[in-house]
Order: C-alpha cells, then structure tokens, then sequence
C-alpha cells in the first residue's frame, strides 16, 4: 500500500488524480505502471488548451520496451503540462505521484472524480492484476 | 506448457529480474534498470545468460566439405583450430534459414551456435544435409552458455578463472576449450568479453564468482539495445526466410569466392545479384524527440520506402535509432510514420556505436 497514496484518485488505466485547492486536478500515471513500462524514454504531452473527453488518449509515454497511452481520467480542458518530463522523462520513474505529474486539468465537473477509484479499489486492481 | 528455464533460472530471481516468456524460456528481461545494465555493459562489464541457446556438433572426415555446402559463408577462412566465422544458413531461393556462429574446434570437428527459437528447423535442416556426406550432428548436451561482455569483461573474468596466457591473449573470434569449458572471444554487444560454454551444474558457480567481482547482470532488454546499437542483426526481426543476405544488411557474409564452390542459395543469390538488389537493410536514427519501433513505415520523398525491422531508443546515443528495409534507391533522408505524424530520420550505415564510442 506504500506504493499507493492515500490521499489520491486512480483509474482502471493505472492514471492517478489529485485534487488542487485551485479547483484543478492533477494527472499522473501511478507507481505500478512505470514499474510494468520499466525505464522511460520519451513522453508525448497533450497541447495546453486541448480539451479532452474522459477516456480519451491524451498522452503518451514511452520506454526502452514498449509505448503507452495515457487516457484523461475525466473530461476537462487541460490547463498545463509538466515540461520537464520533454527532457528528463526517467522523472516518473523516479517520483510517479509527485515531481513526474504529466498535466494539470479545469474538469468540467469537479464532481466526477468521485467516478474514479479510491486507493482501496486501486489496490485490488492491481492485486487482481498480479494473478 | 511451461516454460522451459535455464540452469541459472533460480539465481535469476534471487538478482530481483523480471522474468518473461522469451521463446518458450523463462528469461529475465531486466534486473530493475534495462537501462543502467546497457550503460553498465558499454562502460564496465555485464553478463547475459544465454543459455536457451543451441549448440551443435558437427564431427567427420568430410565435415568440412559439408559446411561449404551448407553455409554462405565459406569454412575454408577457418583454417586455424579455435577460429570462428558469423554466417547464414541459406534455402535454396536464398531465405535465411538462420544466421549462427560456426568455430572450427580442431580436425573434423567443428561447432555452431544457432538461436533458439529456430532449434528444431535448423537441426532438421542440418541433419537432413548431413547425412549424404556421412556427417555426425550432435546437440549440445547439459550446457549453459553465458556472455560477458564489456570494456572490463576479459579482466574480470581472469580475475575469477584461471586462465593460461594462451587463452588470455586469444585473438577477437577465436574459441579454446578449457577442460570442461568453451570460451571464444565473440559477443552481441559490440563490446570486447567473452562467451562461455561451461556444464549446466557449474554455471551457477561461476555466476556467483563473475557476481562477486562485480560484473553486473544484464537481462535480454539491455541485450536487444546494445546489439541493435553494435548494427548486428536479430534473426525473425531483421531478417527470415523470405529476404535474402543481399536484402539484409549482410551481404558481406556471403562468400562468392571460389566460384566453383557450390552452397545452398547461391545460384538464387547470383539471379537476385544478376538483376539488381531493389531492397536494402539501413541504420536510421530519429532527428526528434521519439521511439522508433518494429514494423514503423518508412517514407522516402512522401513515398511509402518500406518499415523499421527492429527499431528501439538508444540509450548509449539518447535518441532513437533502428533498423529498416527499404528501397534501394533510398538516399539520406527519410521520414518515419508514428502515431499519424512524419518524423524526419537520416539514414546511415550500421553500426551505431562500437567499442562504446558513438559512430554516427
């Protein structure tokens, strides 16, 4: 559980969204999914002021290994992204729910994080994952 | 069906590795960082358990005629005992069957390394050849093979056997039996070190010893990217029975003197050569930020030119690099199709980094 913050949103897609006091939310991949990608190479961000429905591919992150897309957890227009994830992508590597946040987002409604999966749920999910 | 694991499978897990299905083994991808172990394999010193590959013995009075026949390369280079030659195996319309190491052990013996998903093609296929000319075809018994490679490879490896100054001084390409042990000074990293035959119930010790004196497990991730990186081909990506040596970057394998020496696919060689090669395997590296991955497409003037065959990021370059078949008319410059976008790549001659310095 160490590896899951409690304080945090998660998605089946392995995303993470943490609430700012500024009504924005905060988007990131978790812990667990930069294990599976192992070292990251290169990270695709979305275009500040895109707007994005939930569930759409909004970003890419890449490894030695393999390439994934990361999905907007809920819809919204997308107000910043993390630049220094353009050269320094081993960043989510290192901090996946701190420093390696991927982009900042005013969601249409800020209700729908309640959608999402609290840390518990997460936790199963990845459990489940693991059999 | 399960996986097949490797003498060494236990000490895998116990280094922390991530274990995947590789072939039908169970192999470690990585030890935590694909990366760090690539770095350390270009700067120090790594070792790679391959022990799903194959080897095959070879034994007979005409042994030697039968791989002049068999191979595209020619085993008359091999004329000093322990010598080693990278050669494809070829069908009769000129596919890669396979592409191996034959070392010329001494006399009428010599021996192949061949990659492990091909194992039962290229055993019947062998077999099936051998036989006319009365050739003994024998698969390596309980045997692990393990590579270690790296600018500090040979030292530490002296440091843990021992090893008489003939074996030490050994020439790159060249194999000598030790006792129970095969050592050749041959390698998929573009890094000087050595591969290692030992008995399957030794292999355990020695990793423990190589462990010890600090050479750093290295699994099949790092193993991919630093080949890739040396401009050596992988068997299945780059090239298989469908493209010939002369479509696959190595041409320079084939072996077209004496003329009056007779192999499998040469007469569909000289046809191919006769009316023109139209593909050709080259080096791209990616201009922008990106990854190059397999089976890309690749545009030469907007035009489609042909895909990546292996495609990955360099760690040793910081950017993308790959290989790909194109056209051969196709010059400097190219564009890569990723995610609905033209990337602008420049199109070199592999390899990409050797002896740990970049070279493109």
């Amino acid at each position: 559980m160490s590896d899951i913050p409690g304080d945090l949103y998660y998605t089946r897609t392995h995303e993470w969204v943490r609430p700012e006091e500024d009504g924005t939310f905060t988007v990131g991949i978790t812990h667990h999914a930069q294990e599976l990608l192992g070292d990251l190479v290169f990270v695709e961000l979305p275009e500040v002021g895109a707007e994005m429905g939930a569930g759409d591919d909004c970003a890419v992150v890449e490894s030695v290994k393999a390439a994934s897309d990361v999905y907007c957890p809920v819809a919204g227009e997308v107000v910043a992204v993390n630049e220094a994830l353009a050269d320094e992508p081993e960043i989510i590597n290192r901090d996946a729910f701190g420093d390696g946040w991927i982009f900042r987002l005013r969601p249409e409604d800020r209700g729908s994080v309640e959608d999402l999966l609290g840390p518990e749920a997460y936790a199963e999910l990845i459990a489940e994952e693991e059999h | 069906m399960s996986l097949k694991q490797t003498p060494l499978h236990d000490a895998h897990v116990a280094a922390g590795a991530k274990m995947v299905d590789f072939g039908g083994w169970h192999m470690p991808i990585h030890y935590g960082s694909q990366i760090e172990e690539h770095h350390a394999v270009r700067r120090d010193a790594g070792m790679f358990d391959v022990s799903h590959m194959t080897v095959v013995d070879l034994r007979g009075p005409r042994v030697a005629e039968f791989l002049r026949y068999l191979l595209a390369n020619n085993v008359d280079r091999l004329q000093e005992s322990g010598k080693a030659l990278y050669t494809c195996m070829l069908n009769e319309q000129g596919g890669v069957i396979d592409d191996l190491i034959v070392y010329h052990m001494h006399g009428n013996w010599y021996r192949m390394v061949v990659n492990s998903a091909t194992r039962e093609k290229d055993l019947a296929w062998i077999r099936e050849h051998a036989a006319p000319f009365g050739v003994e075809v024998e698969e390596g018994g309980e045997l692990a093979m393990l590579a270690v490679q790296g600018p500090n490879a040979r030292a530490r490896v002296h440091e843990v056997l021992q090893l008489d100054e003939g074996v030490r001084d050994m020439a790159p390409f060249f194999a000598r039996e030790v006792g129970d042990m095969f050592i050749a000074r041959t390698g998929y990293t573009g890094e000087d070190g050595y591969e290692l035959i030992v008995p399957a119930d030794e292999v355990a010790d020695l990793w423990r010893k190589l462990l010890d004196a600090g050479v750093r497990p290295c699994g099949l991730g790092a193993r991919d990217t630093l080949r890739l990186e040396a401009g050596m081909n992988l068997y299945g990506a780059d090239m298989d029975e469908s493209v010939t040596p002369l479509e696959s970057g190595l041409a320079w394998t084939v072996a077209w003197e004496p003329e009056t020496r007779d192999f499998i696919g040469r007469a569909a060689l000289e046809k191919q050569k006769a009316a023109g090669v139209t593909r050709k395997l080259v080096g791209l590296v990616l201009e922008e930020r990106g990854v190059l991955r397999n089976h890309l497409k690749v545009f030469v003037d907007g035009l489609e030119a042909g895909e990546i065959t292996s495609g990955s990021f360099s760690p040793s370059l910081g950017r993308a690099i790959a290989f790909a078949r194109v056209g051969s008319e196709a010059g400097e410059h190219c564009t890569v199709e990723v995610r609905g976008k033209q990337l602008p790549a420049r199109i070199v001659r592999p390899p990409f980094v050797r002896n740990g310095k970049p070279c493109v």
